[in-house]
């Protein structure tokens, strides 16, 4: 079997992994990473969405071998100390969520998007995410916490460090603003 | 202790950020995949190729010494205890309702039926056995086409059973009202039309998964269904297992639509594994096999023909329906086409109304519920059917409705169907919609490309839907020979802190009961929103419930939780009087404490009630030692959403192509709890709605395999294929529920359909196009212009 050194959100890893095991199962299964879902077994759906080194993959459609050497982000790393990421954010506050399935792989595709087009139009956004299927909340929503995700991140990242800016997702943790809902007492009101 | 903070009060009405979202967006989730068991087993089905076979044999010998495998069966193996997998709705009393084994024994009737399992230390090594599963078929003939399944001398789907009675018809179930004859005799205009209903796969975006552990005499079963309580009842009825040595629990589901209404082949033999194998075990669907084995939806051929007058009054319409149940009778299976029977005159007056429904077996995958039930295909057709009428009159489609629609002074207004409407008014929601869309200017436009023969057509379509919800009156079910009651449970527990849990009997899986739940209750007891727990889906924390469905939860569930509410302040009030020292009859309540009437006297919140009442030290006579009710409410009627959706489309009459240029709604679905929600719903409803009409279809080919058997065949809409949608509210309260809502949760996709469908119609209406199969891929578009303007009867869209 082959033996892999990856790191998963921020811890290393030393595994062996059977040739042929999929990098999503390898997360669910044998790291308990079951925070990033399987939805089909095509790659359309997108729900097993992860940052590779920064860049969004299928995680359904990349060999848990393949990610040897590489750095993984899943959903579960977004929110740093208990402050949520400005995707997540957005996406709570915007209710851009009904069942939440697709929720994890929306949001890794949008941070991919919005690395690449800081500032996309509500077409770009809709584009831009056509790799990554909703059945309940008919888009509207998505479109509107991607738009509102971005401007927050865009005036994070207009601050002092901005031009080093790197995609180590994380570090785009907004910490001013008010703290995060609290376990599952849910948000401020609107 | 604590103290009472500020008022709960004007808790509903208001966008509450949903408390489900926190470990939502972070990941942390307990979707049924996600669970992990000591010693844990992994099932993988063997699955009939053939739409049609018998099985001549089946050997698990190889497969069983495959590394990993632990057990290998075939449907013989369970023949004894895994019963006929049930059908609740039995629409008639001779009503064929063949066997059917929830992994097939003799005979399979559609590709993905499962054979044989096997089980395994792992789902990789469960997957890799089945090669060397070895099971014989010897084919029989597809039944694919209902029409042709009626004709004469068609191969029977259920012969081999015996229960097939030299016919593929499953029922007959008619219905008629008034004169329907005399309305049609002397009418001066009759239009019949065909619509087809293409069969839907529901595709919740979290695939069907199971695990069941065996605990001594007893079983938990995670599913990732939407009626954890119908599961445990039919899982009990099913294989004889005591219900109550089953808990049925239904963690985070992943959306349902339909799909997760039903009682599934995979859960029962879950359960019968786990017992055979004392292990416990975990079966999750590929996409691929979900898409061939989780119920399909819709899939009716309506012959509908309206009778008006001149004016276009219309007097009668009568409706012939071939309804496919598939191969065999699921859960509501045959219920299905008869909910939508009471629908099809919309909110049309007329005189007389007859209904047809013929049930036909076919070898494919049995159709059951899919968002809407029914009432999507009636009002496809009443609101496909009055735009075409008004077309052959000559009269504005909008007019046309006017004329005929209930007025609203005429609630509560008992239809021709039977039903009684409570409250509505059709006039607002439709002037509201006409103002949003700019009915008058987009009509003007279309008049102008028509005039200019743009290449690129606008057509506008319309549906002024409404529909029947908030399932249902236990005392209607059963007239409609349903299996169950239609009623749904709470309890309010004031714990002794002052907080509250809510025990509700709906299982959501996407519609945020948690958080409206929680506003609902704040706002009763004047207790704060984030002091409110919502407890649900689990039939041990949840033990009484009729699950989620039907648009049923708020209208039914809700109004449960209301009523608990009452009765835990009714309690309250009796044990306030008794500290306050004063007369029950002098208290007011308001804002979570008790004043009592025209004195200066401090008052006492409702969190200091709680915790006398469980200090138990001072009790009044009589009373006991807690601050808990609960309540079971069944509705008197159904509820009744209704909405006007306009719909503007862009076709390239060249490519077939079809853009949506606008789309406006206004629903009324009466007292809204939380408007961020009831969007939320509106936009995913009008999304599965657009998606029949324009992009879905479950194609069979002539041998009965399942065409579109992945998401890159089946294309469920992505956001680049939607629009933005523009929403806005009426408000007339349900007046049969004292919360005054309606539901949600099915209206847009009703409503949608055809209001696209219409407005390509519409768009091509120049060209003689008078009808369109959905969904209107550009390949259809293109090709229906192509024959217009060969066959000539183009009316001036082409100069
Ligand atoms: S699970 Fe990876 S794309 Fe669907
Ligand atoms: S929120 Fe349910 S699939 Fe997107």
């Amino acid at each position: 079997m082959p033996h892999i050194r990856v790191t998963v959100d921020g811890v290393s890893y030393d595994d062996q992994v059977e040739a042929r095991r999929l990098l999503v199962h390898y997360l669910r299964e044998q790291l308990g990473k079951v925070g990033t879902p399987v939805g089909c077994d095509t790659t359309n759906c997108g729900a097993c969405t992860v940052l590779m080194d920064g860049q969004s993959v299928k995680s359904c459609s990349v060999l848990a071998c393949q990610a040897d050497g590489h750095d993984i982000t899943t959903v579960e790393a977004l929110a740093a100390d208990g402050d949520l990421h400005p995707i997540q954010r957005a996406f709570h506050e915007t209710h851009a969520l009904q069942c939440g399935y697709c929720t994890p792989g929306m949001m890794m595709a949008a941070l991919d998007l919005l690395r690449d087009n800081p500032d996309p139009s509500d077409e770009e956004i809709r584009e831009g995410l056509e790799g990554n299927m909703c059945r309940c909340t008919g888009y509207v929503n998505i479109v509107r916490a991607v738009r509102e995700a971005a401007a927050v991140m865009r005036a994070t990242t207009a601050a002092p460090e901005s031009e080093s800016r790197t995609t180590d997702v994380p570090q785009q943790v907004v910490r001013e603003q008010e703290p995060a809902p609290q376990a599952a007492s849910g948000g401020a009101s609107s | 202790m604590t103290m009472a903070p500020e008022s709960g009060t004007d808790q509903v009405g208001s966008p509450r950020l949903r408390k489900e979202d926190a470990r939502l967006i972070t990941g942390q989730t307990e979707w049924t995949d996600n669970i992990q068991q000591t010693g844990m087993l992994h099932v993988a089905f063997l699955r009939s190729p053939h739409a049609h076979a018998r099985i001549t044999s089946v050997d698990t010998s190889a497969a069983m010494q495959q590394p990993g495998v632990v057990a290998a069966y075939s449907g013989a193996d369970f023949a004894d205890e895994q019963g006929s997998l049930p059908c609740a709705w039995p629409v008639t009393e001779d009503m064929l309702l063949p066997a059917h084994p929830p992994m097939a024994v003799d005979e399979v009737r559609y590709v993905g039926e499962a054979v044989a399992c096997v089980v395994a230390r792992d789902a990789y090594s469960a997957a890799d056995a089945l090669e060397a599963l070895d099971v014989e078929f010897e084919p029989l003939p597809a039944v694919i086409d209902m029409e042709s399944a009626l004709a004469e001398d068609t191969p029977l789907v259920h012969e081999g059973s015996g229960q097939g009675q030299g016919s593929n018809k499953a029922f007959e179930w008619p219905m008629a009202v008034g004169d329907v004859d005399s309305a049609f005799e002397g009418a001066d205009i009759v239009l019949t039309r065909r619509y087809h209903q293409q069969r839907l796969i529901p595709a919740a975006m979290e695939p069907r998964s199971v695990v069941c552990r065996p605990d001594g005499d007893a079983f938990t079963l995670w599913s990732a269904t939407q009626v954890p309580h119908i599961v445990r009842l039919m899982l009990a009825m099913t294989t004889g297992i005591p219900e109550h040595k089953i808990r049925v629990i239904a963690p985070d589901v992943g959306g349902g639509f339909g799909s997760k209404l039903q009682v599934t082949a995979e859960e029962v033999l879950a359960l019968l594994l786990a017992r055979r194998l004392r292990k416990p075990v975990k079966w999750t669907e590929t996409r691929t096999e979900g898409f061939q084995t989780t119920h399909h939806g819709r899939d009716q051929i309506q012959d509908v023909s309206i009778a008006a007058d001149s004016d276009g009054r219309i007097r009668g319409l009568k409706v012939d329906l071939l309804a496919d149940m598939g191969a065999y009778m699921m859960l509501v299976t045959p219920g299905v086409p008869i909910l939508g029977a009471f629908m099809f005159p919309g909110i049309y007056k007329m005189d007389a109304y007859s209904f047809h429904c013929t049930g036909v077996f076919t070898t494919k995958m049995p159709t059951d519920a899919y968002r809407g039930a029914g009432r999507p295909e009636a009002t496809y057709a009443i609101e496909r059917i009055v735009t075409e009428l008004a077309d052959e009159i000559g009269m504005d489609p909008m007019e046309l409705r006017r004329r005929n629609w209930i007025t609203h002074d005429e609630f509560p207004y008992t239809g021709i169907a039977g039903l009684t409407y409570d409250s509505g008014n059709y006039e607002a929601a439709t002037d509201r919609a006409v103002e949003l869309f700019d009915y008058d200017g987009l009509r003007a436009e279309q008049r102008r490309r028509r005039e200019s023969g743009d290449p690129v057509q606008l057509g506008i379509g319309i549906s002024t839907y409404t529909e029947m919800c908030g399932l249902a009156p236990s005392r209607v079910l059963g007239q409609l020979s349903y299996g169950a009651g239609g009623w749904e449970n709470a309890a309010v527990r004031m714990l002794p802190t002052g907080k509250v849990e809510v025990v509700t009997g709906t299982s959501p899986h996407g519609q945020g009961h948690v958080t409206s739940w929680s506003q609902i209750v704040a706002d009763q007891l004047g207790v704060p929103f984030e002091d409110v727990e919502v407890l649900h889906g689990d039939t041990r924390v949840a033990p009484k419930g009729m699950d989620t469905y039907g648009s049923r939860s708020l209208v039914v569930g809700g109004t449960a939780v209301v009523q608990a509410c009452d009765r835990v302040l009714d309690k309250a009030r009796r044990l306030a009087a008794h500290m306050m020292e004063a007369n029950e009859d002098d208290l007011e309540f308001s804002d979570g404490r008790f004043t009592v009437r025209g004195t200066e006297r401090p008052s006492t919140s409702l969190q200091e009630v709680a915790l006398a009442a469980f200090a138990a030290h001072d009790l009044p006579e009589g009373a006991e030692a807690s601050l808990d009710a609960d309540a079971t409410f069944d509705p008197e009627n159904f509820s009744y959403p209704h909405g006007t959706h306009l719909c503007a489309v862009e076709v390239d009459t060249e490519t077939g192509q079809v853009s949506l240029r606008s789309y406006t709604a206004v629903d009324d679905v009466g007292t809204v709890i939380n408007p961020s929600i009831v969007d939320g719903q509106v936009h995913g409803g009008l999304a599965q709605g657009i998606a029949q009409a324009l992009f879905e279809e479950a194609v069979y080919d002539t041998d009965g395999n399942l065409v579109t058997s992945t998401m890159a065949d089946y294309t469920v809409p992505t956001a680049a294929d939607l629009p933005d949608f523009t929403l806005d509210r009426t408000t007339t309260p349900a007046t049969t529920n004292p919360l005054g809502a309606k539901g949600v949760g099915e209206a847009g996709t009703i409503a949608s359909t055809p209001a696209v469908v219409g407005a390509v119609v519409d768009a091509l209406r120049p060209f003689g196009v008078r009808d369109m199969r959905m969904p209107c891929t550009p390949q259809r578009v293109w090709r229906a212009v192509a024959e217009a303007r060969e066959a000539g009867r183009s009316e001036g869209g082409q100069r």
